[in-house]
Formats: C-alpha cells, sequence, structure tokens
C-alpha cells in the first residue's frame, strides 16, 4: 500500500508502548517499598497500637533511646560535618593535602558499617573507656554519617550562586564575612536536608551500635547521662527476630514498621524542609 | 580578510552576549547626531582618578591583558568595548583586584588610584573595594531584605544605629532613583523587585559605602531597554560625583552614554580616545572596522 512510510508500526503506537513500559518500570520501583510496608502492616498490624508505642513493656525505651541517638549524632556530626564542608569548597585550593582529605573522605563513605562498630568498640568503648552507652554509640554513628553530611554540605555551598559572594567581596567584605552573612544562610536549607537524610540513614543502622551502644533489656531503659547505654530499636529488632523464641512475631513486625515509619517520617521532613526553603527568598 | 579574533592560549569566552545582534548602522547616525553637544559638555579634562601602566594579566598561561595603559578621569564615563573574550572583564576586575579572587590569575604592571599603586604590597583590600565599587552584569541583590541590601556594605565595618542606617538607605536609594519605587517596600525581599530595580539596588550598595569609582560589566546587557534607559540616566547623574567605567557590548550605549571609549582586541588596548573621536575618526583601522560593525 503505502510504500514511502519508513515506519513499520504506527508512531503513536510505539509512543504508546515506550511510555506504557517506562510507567511500568517506575511503578515497579514503588513496589518495594508499597511491599514491605504492606507485609509488615498485615504481620504485625495487629498489634500497633498506642499502647505499643507508649507503654514500658512495649516500644517506649527503644524510641526513646533511638532519639537520643539520633539527636547526639546530629549533635556531634554536624559542626565537623559542616567545618570541613565550608573548609573544602571555601578555602581549600587543590593542593595535594586536600585532594587526600577528599580522597579520605570518598573512602570513609564506603566502609561497611560493622567495620565502624567495630572501631567504635576499640576506641570509644576500650581504649577512651567510654563503656557501651549513648555517647560510644552517638560517636560511631557520626562517624559513619559524616561523609554523607559533608557531600551533602559541599553540594549545598556549590549551589550558591558565585555572583553573591563576588557582590559581597567587591563590596569590602572579607571572605569570612561573605561565608557567614551570605554564603551560609543560602546554603543553609541543602545542608539541613543533607543532615537529617543522614541522620535517618544512621537511626536504622545495627552494626555500629551492636557493639558500643546497645542493649536488649535494662533495668532502667532510660539513659541519664550520655555515659548510659540505650534500648535503641534496630538491635532490639535483631535480638527479639532472633534470639527471643517466646515473643510474638507480630510484634517483631510492628517494631519494624515502626522503626520504617521513622525513617521515611525523617525523609519526609527533610524533603519538606527542602521544598519550604528553596521557595524562600530570604 | 577577518581580523583574527580569539586568542589561542586562552579559553572561549564563558559569556558572549552577541553583540553581532546590535543594531550597527543606528549607533553611527545617532552618535554623530549627538556629536554637537557632546564635543560640548566633552571638552574639559578631568583628573585623572586611576591610571594603569603597563598591566598585564594572565590566567595561567592566557595572556588576557597585554601591557595595557590607561586612564580613568574623575566626573567621566569610560566605556570598554571590544568582541567577547578581549579582556574587557579581565581588565575592569582589575581596578579592584577582584581577579585575586581567581587562582589563576597573575597580574604584573600598576594600577594607580589616585597616584597610589592598589597592587603595592600591603594593600587593604576592603578599603579598596569600597572605594572602587562593582556593578555585576548578572543583577546580584543579596536574597535579603531592599534595606538590608543597602546596609550590608556599611555594617561590615561597624555598627550602625538605626537612625544613622535609615538616613544611609534613603540617600543611596535617592541616589540610584530607587527610593521612589521602593520607599513602602524596604523591608521587602530584594529578590520581588525587577530586574532593572535589582540593578539600581546594586548600584545603590555601592553608594552606602561611599564608592569613588562605579566599574560596571555590561550592567544592562540582561534588561530591558527601559530600564537599560533608566540605568543610563542614572550613570549620567552618578558622573557629577565619582567616575564610572562602563563594559558593554552595546555601542549604541558606549556612543551615547561615555566620555571616553578604549578598545580592545586580543588582549590589546587598541585605541583609547574621547568617545566622538572613536566612533567618527577612529586611527586604527581595527578600531574602525569594529564600530562600523565589519567584525564578526
Ligand atoms: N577564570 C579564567 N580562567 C582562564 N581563562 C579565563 C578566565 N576568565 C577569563 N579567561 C580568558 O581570558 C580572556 C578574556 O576574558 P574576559 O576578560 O572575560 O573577556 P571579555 O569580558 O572581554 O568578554 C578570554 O579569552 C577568556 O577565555
Ligand atoms: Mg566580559
Amino acid at each position: 500500500m503505502n510504500v514511502r512510510r519508513p515506519h513499520l508500526i504506527d508512531p503513536r503506537i510505539s509512543q504508546r508502548v515506550a511510555f506504557t513500559g517506562f510507567w511500568l518500570v517506575a511503578l515497579f520501583v514503588t513496589l518495594p517499598l508499597v511491599g514491605i510496608v504492606l507485609y509488615m502492616l498485615y504481620r504485625g498490624g495487629s498489634v500497633i497500637n498506642w499502647q505499643l508505642l507508649t507503654s514500658m513493656d512495649g516500644l517506649y525505651p527503644a524510641i526513646v533511646g533511638t532519639t537520643y541517638l539520633v539527636s547526639l549524632t546530629a549533635l556531634i556530626a554536624a559542626p565537623v560535618g559542616i567545618g570541613a564542608a565550608i573548609y573544602l569548597s571555601e578555602y581549600a585550593g587543590r593542593g595535594k593535602l586536600v585532594r587526600m582529605i577528599r580522597l579520605a573522605i570518598i573512602n570513609l563513605a564506603g566502609v561497611p558499617s560493622v567495620v565502624y562498630g567495630l572501631f567504635g568498640l576499640a576506641l570509644f568503648v576500650i581504649i577512651l573507656d567510654w563503656g557501651r552507652c549513648l555517647m560510644s554509640g552517638a560517636a560511631t554513628l557520626a562517624l559513619l554519617v559524616l561523609p554523607l553530611i559533608i557531600a551533602a554540605s559541599e553540594e549545598a555551598l556549590r549551589q550558591v550562586p558565585r555572583g553573591l559572594r563576588e557582590g559581597s567581596l567587591a563590596l569590602g567584605a572579607s571572605k569570612w564575612q561573605t561565608i557567614r552573612r551570605v554564603v551560609l544562610p543560602n546554603a543553609l536549607a541543602g545542608m539541613i536536608t543533607g543532615m537529617i537524610l543522614s541522620v535517618a540513614r544512621a537511626a536504622g543502622e545495627t552494626a555500629p551500635i551492636l557493639f558500643t551502644a546497645a542493649f536488649y533489656s535494662l533495668s532502667n531503659p532510660f539513659p541519664r547521662t550520655v555515659f548510659d547505654p540505650i534500648i535503641a530499636m534496630p538491635f532490639q529488632l535483631y535480638v527479639t527476630a532472633t534470639e527471643e523464641p517466646h515473643v510474638d512475631p507480630a510484634f517483631t513486625w510492628a517494631m519494624a514498621f515502626v522503626l520504617v515509619a521513622l525513617v521515611l517520617g525523617l525523609n519526609l521532613v527533610a524533603t519538606f524542609i527542602r521544598s519550604r526553603l528553596r521557595r524562600r527568598r530570604w | 580578510m577577518q581580523p583574527k579574533l580569539t586568542n589561542s592560549d586562552c579559553h572561549d569566552a564563558r559569556e558572549d552576549t552577541e553583540y553581532a545582534e546590535q543594531p550597527k548602522e543606528d549607533f553611527l547616525r545617532r552618535s554623530s547626531a549627538d556629536a554637537g553637544t557632546r564635543v560640548a559638555r566633552g571638552d574639559v579634562s578631568h583628573d585623572v582618578k586611576i591610571q594603569t601602566n603597563d598591566l598585564d594579566i594572565y590566567y595561567d598561561s592566557c595572556h588576557a591583558i597585554k601591557e595595557v595603559s590607561a586612564e580613568i578621569r574623575e566626573h567621566e564615563i569610560t566605556a570598554l568595548i571590544g568582541p567577547s573574550g578581549c579582556g574587557k572583564s579581565t581588565f575592569l576586575r582589575a581596578l579592584n583586584r577582584m581577579n585575586d579572587e581567581i587562582p589563576e590569575a597573575r597580574t604584573t604592571g600598576q594600577v594607580l588610584l589616585e597616584g597610589e599603586d592598589i597592587y603595592r604590597e600591603g594593600t587593604d583590600l576592603v578599603a579598596l573595594r569600597r572605594r572602587v565599587g562593582q556593578v555585576f552584569q548578572q543583577p546580584n541583590p543579596f536574597p535579603m531584605s531592599v534595606y538590608r541590601n543597602v546596609i550590608y556594605g556599611p555594617r561590615l565595618q561597624r555598627r550602625v544605629a538605626r537612625q544613622e542606617a535609615d538616613e544611609i538607605v534613603e540617600r543611596s536609594l535617592r541616589g540610584a532613583a530607587l527610593w521612589d519605587e521602593v520607599k513602602d517596600q524596604l523591608h521587602k525581599s530584594a529578590m520581588d523587585l525587577s530586574g532593572g530595580q535589582q540593578q539600581r539596588l546594586c548600584i545603590a550598595r555601592c553608594l552606602a559605602v561611599e564608592s569613588e569609582v562605579l566599574l560596571m560589566d555590561e550592567p544592562c546587557s540582561a534588561l530591558d531597554p527601559t530600564a537599560t534607559f533608566r540605568i543610563e540616566e542614572l550613570m549620567l547623574e552618578l558622573k557629577q560625583k565619582m567616575a564610572i567605567v562602563i563594559v558593554t557590548h552595546n555601542m549604541y550605549q558606549a556612543s551615547r552614554v561615555s566620555d571616553r571609549t578604549g578598545f580592545f582586541l586580543l588582549g590589546e588596548l587598541v585605541e583609547f580616545g574621547r568617545t566622538t573621536q572613536i566612533f567618527e575618526d577612529p586611527h586604527d583601522d581595527r578600531t574602525d572596522a569594529y564600530v562600523r560593525g565589519r567584525f564578526g
């Protein structure tokens, strides 16, 4: 019939097929998340209630412990990470030392988390003699998230337009004044977002706190100082799932659900802050 | 034959506004029409504010400015013209040592500000940059209120009491012909102003630190014709009090506002003289070709 027509298939149909294909792939990547959440609800949903979250023999101690742990981790990692990022992106040139520092950071990000746990055990628990406690765990997790925070903060600093820096310098501002008054306020949104995302990652880590901070059950589950041990969610989950024969599996799944909800919640907060501060003009 | 336009050791210029698109025949006609008044007002020679002697600037191996000697005079507008990548911005940024912020840039020669070499060891960069202000191609108000943008410079140096700050802000905004438009939104974000208003705000920021020289790097290339016209008007007003150097791709603009013009080509200052002379009676063939729009 129409011999001049170069397409074997009607382009509208191939377009349709391609679109559907990509849509399916995109849908497919969300399936695991949806699947995991639904399965956890299916297995543990029956025992999830307010009582579970707030009672002493429910998840309350672990939720408190993880909250402390995550907050202290952020408190330790933020100044160091942001400071390092400022140095690297604003002050450091392209010297040998700086290249080595960068290489170290990249490699730090690739170290398996159980190795951080062992290192934390050796350094904080034994050598510094802090014992297994909140402080040792937070310090270990801080090491783990440091490369993430540095990378996110550097990226946030890079996003600040060059014109703003030059505008400030051209008015007679010193470099530090420019960083403090113009660069940092504009990079803050990105830095906070990166921080929360990194720390959310730490909230779910088990291995680093395994040797450094966590107990499964304690006579007094709430730490009074940072040198007291804690009960943390990922660790409690690990123990109940592997070592306790009498625990109702529904309880384990409920705990898993709460942990995932916490991490997703933190990620959501980070996304929210990012979108809010992106729209903010000053 | 086309003259060579780029220097082989140098990167291609990054921000190319196409001067080839400017209305070339028009500005010549216009500048001749203005010639009578221009000569009348351009006759007096003012004091030299900035003098460069054998200025050379390199970016690594790229020789971007070659032995440039020029004079910037008080109460005059000096225009720098030339094709993209010829070194206009580099030369301009040498005058307030903004090239110091570029690690690979190296400068030799002298830049005398009222007779003092600003490249001399021990020069106070802060003081220099307050005296020699800069307005950029892309308006760059800080993402803060109009008020805080203007007072930013003074507050870098000292505590400024509220009442004095109010006075500085009003005086500077009036000086930049912006006061009437923003006096009711001083505490709103400067990012909400139009491009032309933002550019005048950037000028006001310089006035707030009492700059004596204003360096403007293609300040109107991001603006519409009305906003451009207002900036040009403002420049003519400001030159009563200061020296202005403007880099422009728009030869129409150069001939319209400037008293003196320098033509750069491949890092060389080919010709420097009164604007009327440069546009109507250029001594160098290359200048002649450029102002007649024969390059590019
Ligand atoms: N940071 C830099 N590093 C290397 N070369 C540069 C840099 N900035 C400018 N140059 C080069 O210096 C020359 C002059 O650039 P510039 O002063 O920006 O020209 P103009 O403002 O006249 O367009 C160009 O060849 C440009 O590629
Ligand atoms: Mg330029």
